[in-house]
């Protein structure tokens, strides 16, 4: 690998007319790391990708890819990443195959080259009895698997994945974890946005949480675990009320609690003497649950409970 | 230079195939138009006229028919096709992920429309050809002349598709520019007894000026009024040129 970093952001923002959607944040993308993107709706997950991809072209600050200034450069350093957009983009009107060749056609790939290696990513996704079907007469969870194939045709250095495994079924994602792991172990860069903390806490290296156009944290998923949120949490799922006030007298022994409609959560460092306090009271014991602390965790009493839009 | 390759690498190979698989659905029923012209105008009306300008009528109106073909060969392409791709199956934005960028997807669509004007006019001259409507040897110059025709709409198309919202308003397209131009640019009777200023504001009509190439073309063999129709068209199609990539530029960079 020629970089040993392949994105540097300094003080990057979009504007789209008056609204900043992304303002002014920084961070850097080491090579052959999986580097994650959480938030919640509207973040501007989407719209960073964007600009590193060099679909759209930056308003302000500095934007760095492989090397080269992202969007003036967007045609070699485009030559060298992939892209699982957010939303699909299949020809519709082509088959399966032919929307891989079709797309490596526009890489200078030769049908002779891309064919096998389509037939191969098609395999690899587990599409290859639908290799001959058209776009409409798949799921979307296929169409999404499509998309990874798409993304891999002209064999990147760097993969960006736009919440690569929203609507598959577990099946289907474990095969993509995988891939995604082996393509990492080959030196590929991945950047990968997800709703899904599990995804992120299992394949990313490090990540940042954004929220409302900012990089709120930033770390390895275990140091965002250790660094924002208790090591332990016992949740009460629909305690009765005759049981609420001793559960109010614990709060003082927690680092923090949380009550919200359905259930309780204690943050604690020492979840079995608290554990024992709560088992005291009159609760059915199959509603009490104590568990690690994790990525969730963070991410929630970081971002709010609230809807945001 | 690179850009005019790669943009024809948009539409070569695998790239053009996607549009040639799709030419039965998607070429052929436009096809006739011309030629349900050509009969009931050529033979049927023409049946009962004299000659115009000393032709049968058949003769004077094929030409006319050669530019529309072209016309509506790019025209179709570049309007309701290109907005389908755009719009409904966000094509352009996948092929903006690849090396390829928006000039190139604008070059890349208006050479594939060039080509289907081409398949169109020329087909419709070699068919017209058999009625005894060719007169002239400069007709070999046709395909040059319908590649020319069908670049200068491709160009006017794509820009109109690059600012509407809606597919619904190909309809003022339609009925305020191209139905307009195909009655009243000297296709199916002569402009030049017509007052002075219908012949001045013909002269500003793009296809006025393509069937005037064709007419001198195929029929007349008139090589200076070819070559002065030829040159209106070369030079409002290269100012037109860059109008569609920069419209689909503010279109789709967000
Ligand atoms: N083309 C656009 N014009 C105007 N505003 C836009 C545009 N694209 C995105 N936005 C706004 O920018 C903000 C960030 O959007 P973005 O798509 O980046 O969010 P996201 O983090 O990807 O969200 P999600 O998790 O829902 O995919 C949103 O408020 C959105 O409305
Ligand atoms: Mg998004």
């Amino acid at each position: 690998m020629s970089d040993p970093v392949v994105v540097v952001a300094r003080g990057l923002t979009k504007r789209f007319g008056q609204f900043e959607a992304v303002k002014g944040i920084d961070f850097h993308v080491d090579a052959e790391q999986c580097f994650g993107f959480l938030g919640p709706n509207g973040a501007g997950k989407t719209t960073t990708m964007r600009m590193i991809s060099c679909s759209s072209p930056p308003t302000g600050g500095e934007l760095t890819v492989l090397g080269m200034p992202a969007w003036v450069d967007g045609r070699r350093i485009k030559r060298r990443m992939g892209v699982v957009p957010q939303e699909n983009n299949l020809d519709e009107e082509v088959s399966v195959i032919d929307n891989l060749i079709i797309y490596a056609r526009y890489f200078d790939i030769s049908p002779k080259v891309s064919t096998p290696r389509a037939e191969e990513l098609l395999s690899f996704v587990a599409l290859e009895d639908k290799r001959d079907w058209r776009i409409y007469a798949l799921s979307g969870g296929m169409k999404r698997r499509l998309l990874v194939a798409r993304s891999l045709m002209n064999e990147p250095e760097l993969l960006i994945l736009d919440e690569p495994t929203t609507g598959l079924d577990p099946q289907a994602r474990h095969l993509v974890w995988e891939k995604l792991r082996s393509l990492k172990r080959q030196g590929v860069t991945l950047l990968l946005t997800t709703h899904y903390m599990e995804e992120a806490s299992q394949l990313c290296d490090r990540l940042v949480i954004m929220h409302e156009g900012r990089i709120l944290v930033e770390g390895s998923p275990r140091e965002l675990v250790a660094g924002h949120t208790s090591p332990q949490v016992i949740e009460v799922f629909e305690p009765p009320l005759d049981a609420e006030a001793g559960l109010a007298a614990l709060e003082p022994v927690a680092d923090r609690t949380e009550r919200l409609a359905d259930r309780w959560l204690f943050y604690t460092g020492d979840g079995d003497a608290l554990l024992a306090k709560v088992r005291a009271l009159p609760l059915d014991p199959s509603s009490v649950w104590l568990r690690g602390g994790m990525l969730e965790d963070v991410f929630l009493s970081l971002t709010g409970r609230g809807l945001l839009e | 230079m690179a850009r005019v390759a790669t943009a024809a690498a948009h539409r070569t190979g695998r790239g053009f195939l996607r549009d040639i698989v799709r030419v039965p659905d998607n070429i052929v029923p436009n096809f006739f138009e011309p030629f349900l012209y050509l009969l009931a105008m050529g033979l049927g009306l023409g049946a009962y006229l004299a000659r115009i300008k000393g032709v049968r009528y058949i003769d004077f109106i094929a030409p006319g028919l050669v530019a529309t073909a072209a016309m509506f060969g790019a025209s179709f392409e570049v309007t309701f096709n290109c907005f389908v791709k755009m719009q409904f199956g966000k094509i352009y934005d996948a092929v903006m992920s690849t090396p390829l960028t928006i000039e190139d997807i604008g070059l890349g669509e208006m050479l594939w429309s060039t080509t289907r004007s081409l398949i169109y006019g020329t087909v419709f001259l070699a068919i017209a050809s058999s009625f005894g409507v060719v007169h002239s040897w400069w007709a070999v110059l046709t395909p040059v002349a319908v590649a020319l025709t069908g670049m200068m709409f491709s160009a006017i198309g794509l820009s109109f598709t690059a600012v509407i919202p809606l597919i619904d308003y190909y309809t003022y397209y339609w009925t305020m520019f191209i139905t307009p131009m195909f009655l009243f640019s000297g296709i199916f009777f002569p402009l030049d007894r017509m007052p002075n200023w219908v012949q001045v504001v013909a002269w500003f009509i793009p296809l006025h000026q393509a069937v005037d190439l064709m007419r001198a073309l195929i029929l007349t063999g008139d090589i200076g009024s070819a070559a002065a129709a030829a040159a209106w068209i070369v030079v409002v199609t290269g100012a037109l040129f860059v109008v569609p990539m920069n419209l689909l530029h503010r279109r789709l960079v967000k």
